[in-house]
């Protein structure tokens, strides 16, 4: 699947309108990518069919987030800050507590560029709890340019400027030339690997944390659910999964229950399933 | 909620002071650290937020910022540094000396919003771009 000419020149101009961006052929993969979730949220099939209403109706608050969805592009540190706040005031003192061989088994599903599964491993070492435990980390991502990114552990200015408090900025960062660099130590505790969703999972064991965040927007329905069930797979049995704010696990895959955790959400699996899901 | 933004520069204090104002914010503007305190002692309700450029005539930022941790009356405001200083001993130098944050030049929107929610400073939950 791949955006049509007319529609990837219909965005194109929107948004060199309305920001002065211009996006040269080439960027159809972008913007179809960036448009798929708004897409979805819209009930379109595809972004053709998405762009084809914007360009008929023109509303202006639909064409400003097609314009904030392709103009926005750096990710943040402690994304949404509530999941890790959960981690450190409730999540990993609990599993501090039930864990005899102290360690922590974590996989960042979409890690990109590398923030989350970092911000993941920097907050465990804000864990009193946690002191002298491993973390076990697994990121895995579909684009390995990105996980070459992640692995370099390399960051510009605007980057780190992004949701960084400064204090873990001086702790865990060396500036190097103009960017900034991650702690090699730090660096050395993730696992970096590709790996598709969509697809059977390689074997991995179980994992105590998932964090799956913000990915399951580019899914249709039957997807969604099918990477929910694997994922269950290969939860522990008292396992945490944390999706994007604007995500969840109801009428996809009920055999996930959602769970407080501070201001944010969790879901586990259910101890009960539900018959059909069996 | 109101800002004090301390910056040299015009065109500086417009940009941050309409990201503000847009997530809710009153601002306050002083073009020198020493113009801030100026600001500060006339306010009969302090602000919650100073954002302070480094570098400045009269008085900078750095002085701006211990000046203001050696008045108790004034411990509620939250400092962040907002500068295009980057060396790493420059930003433990502003943290010793009491600022809060400490956001780097140039910076986008979101990147303010996000310093903001960290100190819990955003006075109204920023709307989900998703």
């Amino acid at each position: 699947m791949s955006i049509s000419t007319t529609a990837f020149n219909f965005v194109r101009e929107v948004v060199r309108a309305e920001s002065a961006i211009v996006l040269e052929p080439g960027k159809e993969y972008l913007v179809e990518s960036r448009l798929l979730p708004l897409a979805r949220q819209a009930n379109h099939p595809d972004v053709d069919a998405y762009v084809a209403e914007l360009s008929t109706r023109r509303n202006p608050a639909a064409l400003k987030q097609v314009v904030e969805a392709l103009t926005t592009n750096e990710t943040s540190w402690f994304r949404d800050s509530d999941p890790f706040t959960a981690l450190r005031q409730s999540i990993f003192p609990t599993l501090a507590k039930t864990r005899s061989n102290r360690e922590i088994r974590v996989w960042a599903a979409a890690c990109s560029s590398g923030q989350e599964p970092y911000s993941i491993l920097m907050t465990a070492q804000d864990t009193p709890e946690l002191a002298g435990w491993k973390i076990d980390m697994l990121a895995t991502d579909l684009s390995q340019e990105m996980l070459d990114k992640a692995k370099a552990g390399e960051y510009s200015q605007l980057e780190v400027n992004r949701g960084l408090p400064a204090t873990t900025m001086v702790r865990h960062f060396e500036r190097s030339g103009l960017h900034w660099r991650i702690n090699p130590a730090l660096a050395a505790q993730v696992q970096f690997r590709q790996l598709n969703l969509v697809r059977p999972f390689p074997p991995m064991g179980k994992f105590d944390i998932v964090f799956l965040r913000n990915v399951l927007i580019y899914f249709d329905l039957a997807t969604k659910r099918d990477i929910l069930r694997r994922v269950r797979q290969v939860m522990a049995p008292d396992g945490h999964l944390f999706l994007g704010a604007a995500e969840m696990t109801m009428g996809v895959d009920d055999a996930w229950e959602r769970v407080p955790a501070g201001r944010s959400s969790v879901y586990k699996v259910r101890e009960e399933q539900p018959t059909c899901a069996r | 909620m109101r800002a004090l933004i301390v910056d040299d520069s015009r065109a500086m204090r417009r940009i941050v002071g309409r990201i503000l104002v847009d997530a809710g914010y009153e601002v306050l503007e002083a073009g020198d650290g020493q113009e801030a305190i100026d600001v500060l002692e006339a306010q009969a309700e302090l602000p919650a937020l100073a954002c302070v450029d480094w570098n400045m005539p009269v008085m900078d930022g750095l002085t701006f910022i211990t000046e203001v941790r050696k008045r108790p009356e004034w411990r509620s405001i939250t400092l962040m540094m907002v500068t295009t200083e980057s060396e790493q001993d420059r930003i433990v130098r502003a943290l010793a000396a009491g600022a809060h944050e400490y956001l780097i030049k140039p910076f986008t929107g979101e990147a303010l919003m996000e310093k903001l929610d960290l100190l819990g400073l955003l006075p109204v939950p920023a709307g989900d771009p998703s």
